[in-house]
C-alpha cells in the first residue's frame, strides 16, 4: 500500500474511531459534507473557531465557580454556550457533559454539595474538552499530509 | 427549466453565535442563497431598515428605506436564545411592521420546548428549526419563500391599473386560482402555519423589484 493510501486509510480509521468512541457524532459528518472547493477548509475554519471559544467559556465557568459567592445562572449561561457550539460541530461527548452540568445548576440545592457537583463536572468538562482537541488535532495533522502529499 | 433556484434569493440570518452563523452560512450558501448575518436581532432590524420609533410611520424616511429597499431580505432565519432581544421578540417586530411582516421568518433553537414552538408559529414563525441544523432543514425554506414572492406578485397586479414595470402576469395565478385563495386564507391565519403546504418547485415570478447581488455582508 503506497503512502497515500495509508495517510487516506489512517484518516478514515480514526475518524471512525472518533465516531464509536462518541468522540464525534453524525453533525460532524455534516460539517465535512459542506466542505467543497469553495471553501476547502472549512472543517479547521469551525473548529478553530470553536476551540477559541471553548477555552474562553471554560475560563469564564472556572472564574465564576471561584468567586466567594458563586452566580450559578452565569455558570448556567455559559455551560449553555457550550453546549451549544459542541452540539453545532458534533462534540458529542462534550456537549453530553454540557447537558449534565446544566442539570445541576438547574437544580441548585445545597448550595455547597451541588457546588461540589458543579467543580466535579467543569473538570470533567476540561478533560473531555481536551481529549477532543487533541483527537482533532490529530485527525487534521493527517488530513494536511495527505494534501501535502498531492490528495 | 428555470427553477427559482438560479435566482439568488437573499436570506438574513440572525445568530449571537459566531459557529452558529458560519455554519448557517455555508448550508445557505451552499443551498445558492445570497447570505447577510448579523449576530443580534438589534442588528437585523437595522439592516432591516425598522427602526424602534418609525415602526407604526411607514413614512418616516429610515436609512435603508424599504419602500424601495436596494436591499432586498427574502427570508429571516434566527436563533431563539440571543441575549437582549430574542428571538421571539425579533419575530414579533418584525410581524408588527407594515413594510416587513410579509417577510418569512424561520426560527432556530438548541432546544426542543414545545411551547416556545407553539408560541413561535402562532406569533407567525414559518417553521421551527432544531439545531445544529442541517442541509435538509434548509432545503424547507424555498417554499416559505415563493409563497411570500407569488402574494406579492398578485397584490401589486391588483393594486396597479398598469402593471408599470410592464412584466408579464404571473402564469400560476391563472393555473392556480385555488392555491391563490388559499394563501390568502394562510396569510390571516397565524395558527396551523405547521400545516402549510408546500409550493410545486418551478414556479417562476417574473421580478419587478431589483434583487440584490452583491456578496455576503458580515455586520
Amino acid at each position: 500500500m503506497d503512502a497515500m493510501s495509508q495517510l487516506r486509510r489512517q484518516l478514515h480509521e480514526h475518524t471512525a474511531y472518533l465516531r464509536k468512541e462518541g468522540f464525534l457524532d453524525d453533525q460532524f459528518e455534516q460539517l465535512q459534507k459542506l466542505q467543497d472547493e469553495n471553501s476547502p477548509d472549512f472543517v479547521v475554519e469551525v473548529v478553530s473557531i470553536f476551540f477559541e471559544d471553548s477555552e474562553k467559556l471554560l475560563n469564564n465557568m472556572a472564574r465564576a465557580l471561584e468567586q466567594k459567592i458563586v452566580d450559578f445562572k452565569q455558570v448556567d449561561a455559559h455551560v449553555h454556550q457550550f453546549k451549544g457550539s459542541s452540539a453545532s460541530i458534533g462534540a458529542m461527548r462534550v456537549k453530553n457533559v454540557c447537558i449534565e452540568f446544566r442539570n445541576y445548576c438547574e437544580a441548585q440545592n445545597v448550595e455547597e454539595l451541588f457546588g461540589c457537583r458543579c467543580f466535579r463536572c467543569i473538570q470533567k468538562l476540561q478533560y473531555e474538552y481536551a481529549l477532543l482537541k487533541n483527537q482533532l488535532e490529530y485527525l487534521f495533522r493527517v488530513e494536511q499530509q495527505i494534501r501535502a502529499a498531492g490528495g | 427549466m428555470g427553477m427559482a433556484t438560479e435566482s439568488q434569493f437573499h436570506v438574513l440570518a440572525v445568530d449571537d453565535s459566531l459557529i452558529d452563523r458560519k455554519l448557517i452560512e455555508k448550508l445557505l450558501k451552499t443551498s445558492s442563497y445570497q447570505v447577510t448575518t448579523v449576530d443580534s436581532g438589534t442588528k437585523a432590524l437595522e439592516f432591516l431598515g425598522l427602526h424602534e420609533d418609525d415602526q407604526s410611520n411607514p413614512n418616516t424616511a429610515p436609512v435603508f428605506p424599504n419602500n424601495h429597499q436596494e436591499v432586498e431580505v427574502n427570508l429571516i432565519i434566527t436563533d431563539y436564545c440571543m441575549p437582549g432581544m430574542t428571538g421571539y421578540d425579533l419575530l414579533r417586530k418584525i410581524k408588527e411592521s407594515s413594510s416587513l411582516r410579509n417577510i418569512p421568518v424561520v426560527i432556530m433553537s438548541s432546544e426542543n420546548v414545545p411551547s416556545r414552538i407553539n408560541r413561535c408559529l402562532e406569533e407567525g414563525a414559518e417553521e421551527f428549526f432544531l439545531k445544529p441544523v442541517r442541509l435538509s432543514d434548509v432545503n424547507r425554506l424555498k417554499p416559505h419563500i415563493m409563497k411570500t414572492k407569488l402574494k406579492d406578485q398578485k397584490q401589486e397586479n391588483t393594486d396597479d391599473d398598469d402593471d408599470e414595470s410592464g412584466n408579464p402576469v404571473l402564469q400560476s395565478q391563472e393555473e392556480h386560482p385555488q392555491r391563490q385563495q388559499q394563501q390568502q386564507q394562510h396569510h390571516h391565519q397565524h395558527s396551523n402555519s405547521n400545516k402549510r403546504k408546500a409550493l410545486e418547485e418551478g414556479l417562476s415570478p417574473e421580478r419587478t423589484r431589483p434583487r440584490y447581488n452583491g456578496v455576503t455582508t458580515v455586520v
